[in-house]
């Protein structure tokens, strides 16, 4: 089976965010994969070790990605692809990113595609179901069950904490929930093996698109962060007299009740 | 400059959700005076096109179809599609909702256009449309135009506030037949298990409870206290992976996001992936034994105690308000 993973570089949101000149700050932050990509990666190494064949990881991004790419080398994909447009495109949204993942696949006969639901930094969810439309495959999204027998496919899906059952046949994308699986930590022979297997650049020019071909569709023009909470009322005394407290301040102060 | 905006109506146990009628006041702004038009798509939905007319739509089109019971991308992106064909809007709106989220990328991947997700204001601003969604799990925001073609967005619920219900209002309503051909995914079987009652998504209150809630029987007051208060009950994915609680309660990035006037956090540490749900809240309230719980950090008030005790003289004394006030 060929499968394919779109895995996306972020920012690791548990960390403090700071602006520096109107963008996010990112000297020194933590990177890391997506963390609904690692269980894109996790289920792909999974389905690969069923049914056999070859797991190849796909990022959109720049130099910086390899790190995250060597990692989910050494978690067991086979390759790794590097799509760096960072000198052809100057600004690129979920459009842009698509478009590029579509016509990179297009050609590659995938039968299973695994991305995340979601990016936490970005946080759209567009870029799933934007890639399946554009190669004209179904997608089914936040999957927390996969079964594949031959061409059939057999899907949980969940729809705000229902959960659907849902039949389709390959090739297919399919995208990641919390739930799906646990994903491996690499293992120290992993991380060795990692190194020799083959990671390759690309560029926009190797996919015959032209920067106007991708041009975004929006455009972001200002990143703020939310207005400073004044430090929370911690209540002190009886707990009796705190409970009062608490609601006389959500009575006359909050003015929710 | 004016425009004509679709809008996408969401059923849900045969009626319209909530942010339907938000996405109507939104796609009001987007129009700058042009039409603003409601979409229904479904089984039998006839009977919904007049709701959206009185929250703000000035014409509504229905989609009726047998393919189109449940949701599925295949069903609703042709019927939408074919909506599209005939009235070729300049805009379009839906929530950012399991089915809006679903869908909404590919319809924009369809039509090469871009797509604004999970807004939760919009303005208009120096002659642009001006969109303000948050970015890295609700830690910051960004704002967003459109520069090229369609605007297109999905709305967070709860946060865009919808048009008052005008029930003299009227308008044209018609019917558009589709063919629905070749959907490539079936749905087998649906376990509903969102709680009735109240939806978490539109909840003006909400009590939650988290790992330190200790067992399904430790829910019990909080459901009191939500009945009091006339809110719904939430969870922690802790209280959900103990099985305390079902995971349609999880509040969260893979749960719901919730944006309530009042949020009482019970028991709950308040990890980034938690607080992603929640952080929008009007106001916080938490409840913990541990001062140092992350929660108290975007907690408006915080009460350092056991959860078992605080919750039953918080419901009396709510009663005893509710008393004095009637
Ligand atoms: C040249 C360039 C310039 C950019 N400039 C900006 C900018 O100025 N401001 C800004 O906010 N963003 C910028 N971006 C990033 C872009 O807007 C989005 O971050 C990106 O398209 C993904 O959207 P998202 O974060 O909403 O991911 P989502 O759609 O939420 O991601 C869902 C899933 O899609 C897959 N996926 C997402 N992104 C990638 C990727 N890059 N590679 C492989 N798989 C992926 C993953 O499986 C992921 O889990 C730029 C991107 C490019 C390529
Ligand atoms: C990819 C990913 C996605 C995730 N998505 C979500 C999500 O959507 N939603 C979500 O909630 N989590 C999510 N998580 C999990 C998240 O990281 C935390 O593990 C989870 O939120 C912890 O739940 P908790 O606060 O209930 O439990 P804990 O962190 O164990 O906290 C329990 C708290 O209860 C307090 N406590 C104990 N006993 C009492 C008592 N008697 N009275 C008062 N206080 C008491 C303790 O002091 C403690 O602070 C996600 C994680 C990952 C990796």
């Amino acid at each position: 089976m060929n499968i394919y993973v779109l895995l996306k570089r972020t920012f690791d949101t548990e960390e403090k965010i700071t602006l520096s000149n109107g963008k996010i700050n990112e000297d020194g932050a933590e990177f890391i994969i997506n963390p609904y990509d690692e269980y894109a990666v996790e289920e792909a190494i999974q389905v690969r070790d069923a049914h056999g064949g070859e797991v190849t990881v796909v990022t959109v991004g720049n130099e910086e990605a390899e790190k995250q790419l060597r990692t989910a080398l050494a978690m067991g994909a086979d390759k790794a692809v590097l799509i760096n447009i960072e000198d052809d495109v100057e600004n690129g949204d979920q459009y842009t990113t698509a478009k590029v993942l579509s016509e990179y696949l297009k050609d590659k006969d995938a039968d299973l595609i695994i991305g995340g639901n979601v990016a936490i930094d970005g946080g759209s969810g567009q870029v799933g179901p934007r890639v399946a439309e554009l190669l004209d495959i179904p997608y089914i999204t936040t999957i927390t069950k996969l079964t594949i027998e031959g061409q059939n496919v057999s899907v949980i899906r969940d729809v705000e904490g229902d959960s659907e059952t849902i039949e389709t046949q390959l090739p297919l994308l399919v995208t990641a929930q919390q739930g799906l699986n646990e994903p491996r930590y690499p293992s120290l022979p992993g991380i060795m093996k990692a190194k020799k297997k083959p990671l390759d650049e690309i560029e926009l020019d190797d996919l015959d698109l032209e920067e106007d071909d991708v041009e975004a569709k929006t455009k972001t023009i200002e990143i703020f962060l939310p207005p400073k909470k004044e430090a929370g009322k911690v209540l002190q005394g009886d707990l009796a007299d705190q409970v009062k407290e608490l609601t006389g301040l959500l009575r006359s102060e909050a003015k929710v009740i | 400059m004016a425009r004509k905006v679709l809008v996408l109506g969401e059923v849900r146990d045969g009626s319209l959700r909530n942010v339907s009628f938000e996405a109507i006041a939104a796609a009001k702004t987007i129009s700058e005076g042009g039409e603003v038009v409601g979409v229904v798509a479904g089984k039998e939905v006839s009977g919904l096109a007049e709701a959206l007319i009185r929250y703000g739509a000035d014409r509504a089109v229905t989609v009726e179809h047998d393919d189109l019971g449940q949701y599925t991308s295949d069903g609703f992106s042709q019927a939408l599609l074919a909506v599209i064909e005939s009235e070729s809007p300049e805009g379009i709106v839906m929530g950012h909702t399991a089915l809006g989220k679903d869908l909404a990328p590919r319809i924009a991947g369809k039509l090469n256009s871009g797509l604004i997700s999970d807004v939760t204001s919009l303005e208009e601003a120096g002659g642009n449309l001006v969109f303000t969604r948050p970015i890295y799990s609700g830690k910051a925001f960004e704002k967003k135009i459109i520069t090229e073609g369609l605007v297109f967005i999905t709305i967070r619920p709860n946060n865009i506030e919808s048009l008052q219900q005008d029930s003299g209002r009227t308008g044209e309503t018609s019917s558009l037949s589709v063919e629905i051909k070749n959907l490539r995914t079936i749905i087998k079987d649906v376990v509903r298990k969102a709680s009735e009652g109240v939806d978490l998504s539109e909840a003006k209150v909400i009590i939650a409870g988290g790992r330190g809630v200790k067992s399904e029987e430790g829910f019990a007051p909080l459901k009191e206290l939500a009945e009091v208060l006339g809110g719904a009950v939430g969870a922690s994915r802790g209280a959900c992976d103990a099985d305390y609680c079902d995971y349609s309660l999880q509040i969260g990035q893979t749960g719901k996001v919730v944006t309530p006037d009042l949020y009482i956090a019970c028991g709950i540490s308040g990890a980034i992936q938690h607080l992603a749900g929640m952080s929008n809240s009007k106001v916080i309230v938490a409840i913990n034994k541990d001062p140092e719980a992350n929660i108290f950090k975007v907690a408006d008030y915080g009460i350092v105690g056991d959860l078992f005790e605080v919750l039953p003289l918080l419901t009396e004394e709510f009663k005893k308000l509710k008393v004095s006030a009637n």
